[in-house]
Formats: structure tokens, C-alpha cells, sequence
């Protein structure tokens, strides 16, 4: 996340790979996206996803949750052991918190809805391909819920599974609708330290241990 | 289901027709069921049960009649009552008492007397298999299988351990029992006759089982399948009666409204919200739940006002007065919000924790000098400030002009109504 390679000048440099069962959203992506990012090819399913995202080596990869024959996630756990180097962010009709939380924690970036405006959307790209990661305050707000329960029982796995109290607050402000810029102005803070703290909450969140999310998932009737 | 059951219950005001106890019951509620028929106590019932096997194995043979035929009281709420099997431990002692006394004093181990047990044991075996299965789940069989009900009689996916045991125990009683009647009542003479016969009749039953063995096992899963269709087809009529319902209406009133662009999309939010709702949402009642209660404020200023709401509720509790004068407050918010700074986006965030709870709803849009317009503004001071004071809260305004407005509410709850409530929702 610290190690920011020159990102190359112009933004429609950034090379993006869009994965979608739908024609139509793809062709609606492309349009919105023209002229502000390089769309170099679309995926309808699982299997075409891979071998062309292995084949072309996008910067970003938009992905969709929901397909036949396993989803985004199935994409997300095939690609990441071969190419490390290519970012995802999740771009979902669905908001359900274990299709958000699901993808995050197989390797997402970022996750952002499909009612996005397409300046947005041009904007998390960028931010994701610059190794940022993208919440939107939805997303923030399920990972607010999922540690803010578990913050009086966590005893099991302290340091793992924990945030700490401004990275909380960096959330509760994002989940208000702050953008980076924002936070960094109301907590005193630079940009980069909001999203030093932004990383390390996806990255809690990715290694938080199975036995935390099964219960999260349960007390919220998700499994 | 149990209200469409055929047994009168509740219609027949005269004497209680026979049946067979479901609480209370020792074997299978046959000397309660008498016992309630006939008004005496259902020991003396059972003690005359067991005192008839004296007569050649008469109880038994009778208890199995009864059994066979008299159908079970339909069940009710309070059938938590289970077998206990220490109660039954007197009735075979006595039984045991009673067939030794017989022994000793008639010496009637006879021919006779060994014929009833017999049939005794048959009457038995079969009202094990018969009971296998209810009426309701008998007349299902039958329809789902009619070339050959028996068979489904015979497979019960619910509980196919029970089936096993139960049909297995009843065929080889059946079969002792009437290679015991041959055996008794045309005599070969010798022992190791009868000893062939029942080892003939077992390597039977093996036969029998391993034949018809693949094709149960094709009918369980027969019917396991036939049960998921149904369980799909429902769930399918469900989905077209809610696309039908909703869906169709709306895309109907989009292309009617096809040129207003506000029309459209204000019918297009709102059948979003209504379908994710419906997909995602376990529902909970606006008047209890805080969550529940903000989301269709948030909802209705959607509708009014046409702009989006961009909700994320952390956490959960019940409602009282108070939170309910919270959610006012931030509707009223919202509607300020919709009304005077010009946006399409406002975002309404809230949390509850466990002493307090916090709403906080933004815009972007014109913004204004708080320090210029308030004395004017009735709705910011009434609505919002002063309704949050008087029910022991507070309300921050925060605005510039050109940057937007953020108006954040807080209510702190006391820790013991915080502790009645449950934090999140179960």
C-alpha cells in the first residue's frame, strides 16, 4: 500500500477489465467509462474471465458478485494466485453484507454498487489501481457492524480481529459520507494517513479467523 | 393441516369418542384412550390388559386389536409429556407374574394356549408396520405413488432409521408368529423342523429385502425429489405473484411517464428499494425497531422528494417515545436536506451503541450560515433542535455555505434501558 509505483500519467492509461453476466451492463460500463480509463475487454462467466484477465493482465478487474458457475468470488481465488499484481474492485447490484463482506475478504479492493454515478466509478478505479482501497459508506458501514459487536467478546484474538479506535472513527466518517479529503480535514490528519488506516481495516478484515465471521454471519441470519 | 383433519374433535359434544391417547401414553395410548372413554382410572385398564394375558396371550391379541383400529386423538399444544419407560416396568412385571402363575397352576403350555400367543404376535407384528405410517401420510403415499401405494407406505424419508427398525421388527414377528402356528398346529413331530422352517422363513425375508432393496432405495429418492419440486414450485408462485404485483405495475408506469425524468426515476428508486427489501431484508416492524423505523423515513423523503438516501443503519434496539422523536428529527433533517440544497444524493448514517444512539444526515448540496437564518427557521429550531432537547438529546447543525450541511443528533440512553433492549437484532 506504501509502495506507490509511478502511476503511469494519464488516467485512461489505466487498463481495465470488466467481468459481467449481463451484455448489456457491460456495454453500458464501457460507454460510461470511454474516454477516462482504456476498457480492454469485458468477460461474461467464470472460466472467460480467467484465462483472459491471465491473458491480458488488466491494472483493474471490475467484477461482478453474482454469476452462474461460482461468481466473482470464484474469479477473485483463481486470478490472485497467478497474478497478484492485478486489483479488483467489486462492482455489485447486490448490497447484501455477505456478498460485501464475502469479496472483500477473498482479496477485493474495494466494493462499490452498480447505482454508482460514473464519475464515481472513474474515480474508485483510480484509487484502486493506485493500491488504495475503495469503501463506500455502505461497506463501511457492515464492517462498523461486524467488529463493533464483537468489540466486548473479542477476547479470543485481540491484535487479529480488532480495530482500533481511529480507524473507527475514520469509518463511522466515511460511512457519513466523508470522502478521504474530509476526514483528513475533520480529524486533523493527512490524506495518507486516512488511507494508511483505510488499508489496515481491509486488511484486518481479510485475515480476520474464520471462527469470528461464521459467528458474525450467524447472528445475522446470513448463513 | 390439523384443523382440515376429518376426526370431530370439537364437533361431537357427546361422549368422547374412542381413541387412542397421544399424552399419557405407555405403549401406544390404548388403555388411556379406553380408560378416558369409559371414565375409570387407566391403571385398572391396564392392569386388566395385563392380567387377559393370562388367558393365552388374550391381552396382548386385544391390546394389538385396539391398537390397529382405534385412531390416535389429534395432537395438541400440550402433548410435551414423553413415554416414560420406568412406568411401564410394573405392568411386565406383573405380566411375567401372571404367565408364571398361569404356567404353574394350569400347566397349559399346550397347544391351545401356544396358538393365541402366536396369533397374539402376529396381531402385533402387523400393527407395528400398519402404525408405521399416519393416515394423512398414508393418503399422501397413495397419491404420490398409486401404481403401487404399498411400497410408499413402506418408505418414509422423515424418519428412515425408526422405518427400518419398526418394519423389520414387525416382519419378523409376523413371520415367527405363523411359522409358530404351523409348527403348532400341524406338527412335524420334531423340533428340528420348526428350528428349518424359521431359518427358511429369515433367509426369506433376507431375499425379499435384498429385492426389493434397490427399488426402495429408487422410491426414497423419488419422493425426496418430488417433495424439493414442490418445495421449488412454491417458492417460484411466489416470485411471479411479487414480480406481477410490483414489478409489471412499475415498468407499466415508467414507459407511460417515459418523458418525465423525475417521474421515472422516483418510480424506479422506489421499486429498487422494495425488491432488495424483499430479497435481502429479514422484515422488522417500523414500530419497534429503530433501524427499521429510520430506513422508512428514509424511504418516504425518497419518494417525496425524489433524490436518493443513501442509508447505513449500524446496529439495532427497540423503539420507545424518544427514539421515535429521533427519527423525527432526522426525517425532518432529510427533508431539509431535499428541500433547500439542491442534490440528488443525501447520505443518513446512524448508529446505535450500546448508551447512545447517533444519527448524522449530510448533503453536499447549497449550504447555508447558520449564524444569518436561524432565527427564522422554525422547522431547524422546532423539529430538530427543540425536539431533541426536550426528550434529553442533542442536535448540532453544521454548515457552510457551498460545502454542504451535516446535522448530527445524538441520544444517550440510560444503561438500564439500554440493557432491557437487546442491541442487535436476534
Amino acid at each position: 500500500m506504501t509502495d506507490n509505483p509511478t502511476p503511469t500519467e494519464a488516467p485512461q492509461a489505466l487498463r481495465v477489465f470488466v467481468v459481467d453476466d449481463h451484455a448489456m451492463f457491460r456495454a453500458g460500463v464501457r460507454a460510461e467509462l470511454a474516454g477516462r480509463v482504456d476498457v480492454i475487454g469485458e468477460a461474461s462467466s467464470v472460466a472467460e474471465a480467467v484465462s483472459r484477465i491471465g491473458a491480458l493482465e488488466p491494472d483493474v478487474v471490475l467484477l461482478d458478485v453474482h454469476m452462474p458457475d461460482g461468481g466473482g468470488r470464484a474469479v477473485l481465488e483463481v486470478v490472485r494466485r497467478t497474478h497478484p499484481q492485478v486489483r479488483f474492485l467489486a462492482l455489485s447490484v447486490s448490497d447484501a453484507a455477505e456478498d460485501v463482506i464475502g469479496l472483500i475478504r477473498a482479496g477485493a479492493r474495494g466494493y462499490v454498487t452498480k447505482t454508482i454515478s460514473s464519475d464515481e466509478l472513474a474515480a474508485a478505479i483510480r484509487r484502486v489501481a493506485e493500491g488504495d482501497a475503495v469503501f463506500s459508506p455502505r461497506l463501511a458501514g457492515f464492517v462498523l457492524d461486524a467488529f463493533a459487536s464483537r468489540s466486548d467478546t473479542a477476547v479470543a484474538d485481540p491484535e487479529l480481529d480488532q480495530l482500533t479506535n481511529r480507524e473507527r472513527e475514520v469509518l463511522r466518517l466515511l460511512a457519513r459520507g466523508y470522502a478521504y479529503k474530509e476526514i483528513a480535514k475533520e480529524l486533523f490528519i493527512s490524506i495518507k494517513t486516512v488511507e494508511t488506516h483505510v488499508s489496515n481495516v481491509l486488511r484486518k478484515l481479510q485475515m480476520s479467523n474464520r471462527y469470528e465471521l461464521s459467528r458474525w454471519a450467524a447472528d445475522r441470519r446470513l448463513v | 393441516m390439523e384443523t382440515t383433519r376429518k376426526e370431530p374433535v370439537i364437533t361431537a359434544p357427546t361422549a368422547p369418542r374412542l381413541y387412542r391417547a397421544r399424552d399419557r401414553r405407555m405403549v401406544a395410548g390404548v388403555a388411556a384412550g379406553l380408560a378416558d372413554h369409559l371414565g375409570i382410572p387407566a391403571t385398572r385398564v391396564r392392569v386388566a390388559f395385563v392380567l387377559l394375558l393370562g388367558f393365552s396371550g388374550l391381552g396382548l391379541l386385544l391390546y394389538a386389536a385396539f391398537w390397529a383400529v382405534l385412531p390416535q386423538r389429534a395432537r395438541t399444544s400440550e402433548d410435551a409429556t414423553r413415554r416414560s419407560f420406568a412406568q411401564i416396568l410394573p405392568f411386565l412385571v406383573i405380566g411375567v407374574a401372571v404367565l408364571i402363575t398361569q404356567g404353574i397352576l394350569f400347566d397349559s403350555v399346550g397347544a391351545a394356549a401356544t396358538g393365541g400367543w402366536l396369533i397374539a404376535l402376529v396381531a402385533v407384528g402387523a400393527g407395528v408396520i400398519w402404525h408405521q405410517s399416519d393416515p394423512e401420510r398414508r393418503r399422501q403415499w397413495s397419491e404420490t405413488l398409486p401404481q403401487m401405494p404399498w411400497l410408499a407406505a413402506v418408505v418414509d424419508e422423515s424418519d428412515r432409521r425408526a422405518f427400518l427398525l419398526r418394519f423389520i421388527g414387525g416382519g419378523v414377528l409376523v413371520a415367527t408368529g405363523i411359522i409358530g402356528v404351523v409348527a403348532v398346529y400341524a406338527p412335524s413331530g420334531d423340533i428340528g423342523a420348526v428350528v428349518n422352517g424359521v431359518i427358511f422363513a429369515l433367509v426369506g425375508l433376507f431375499g425379499v429385502a435384498v429385492v426389493a432393496g434397490p427399488a426402495l432405495w429408487r422410491t426414497f429418492n423419488q419422493l425426496r425429489a418430488e417433495r424439493e419440486g414442490r418445495i421449488r414450485e412454491t417458492e417460484r408462485a411466489e416470485v411471479a405473484a411479487m414480480v406481477h404485483d410490483q414489478v409489471l405495475h412499475t415498468l407499466a408506469l415508467i414507459q407511460r411517464n417515459a418523458g418525465d425524468v423525475k417521474v421515472v426515476q422516483r418510480l424506479a428508486r422506489g421499486q429498487e428499494r422494495s425488491l432488495r427489501n424483499w430479497l435481502y431484508k429479514p422484515t422488522a416492524s417500523p414500530t419497534e425497531r429503530f433501524a427499521a423505523a429510520l430506513e422508512q423515513a428514509a424511504a418516504e423523503v425518497e419518494d417525496t422528494f425524489a433524490i436518493t438516501v443513501e442509508t447505513v443503519v449500524v446496529g439495532d434496539r427497540d423503539t420507545d417515545e424518544r427514539v421515535g422523536a429521533l427519527v423525527a428529527a432526522a426525517r425532518e433533517a432529510m427533508v431539509n436536506a431535499a428541500r433547500h440544497a439542491k442534490v440528488q444524493t443525501v447520505s443518513l448514517y446512524a448508529e446505535a451503541e450500546p448508551d447512545q444512539l447517533s444519527v448524522f444526515v449530510r448533503d453536499r448540496g447549497a449550504g447555508f450560515d447558520p449564524s444569518t437564518v436561524e432565527e427564522t427557521r422554525h422547522g431547524v429550531r422546532g423539529s430538530i433542535i427543540g425536539r431533541m432537547t426536550r426528550h434529553g438529546g442533542r442536535a448540532e447543525i453544521r454548515s457552510e455555505p457551498g460545502t454542504g450541511t451535516e446535522v448530527r443528533l445524538f441520544l444517550p440512553i440510560s444503561r438500564a434501558t439500554a440493557a432491557a433492549a437487546p442491541a442487535r437484532p436476534s
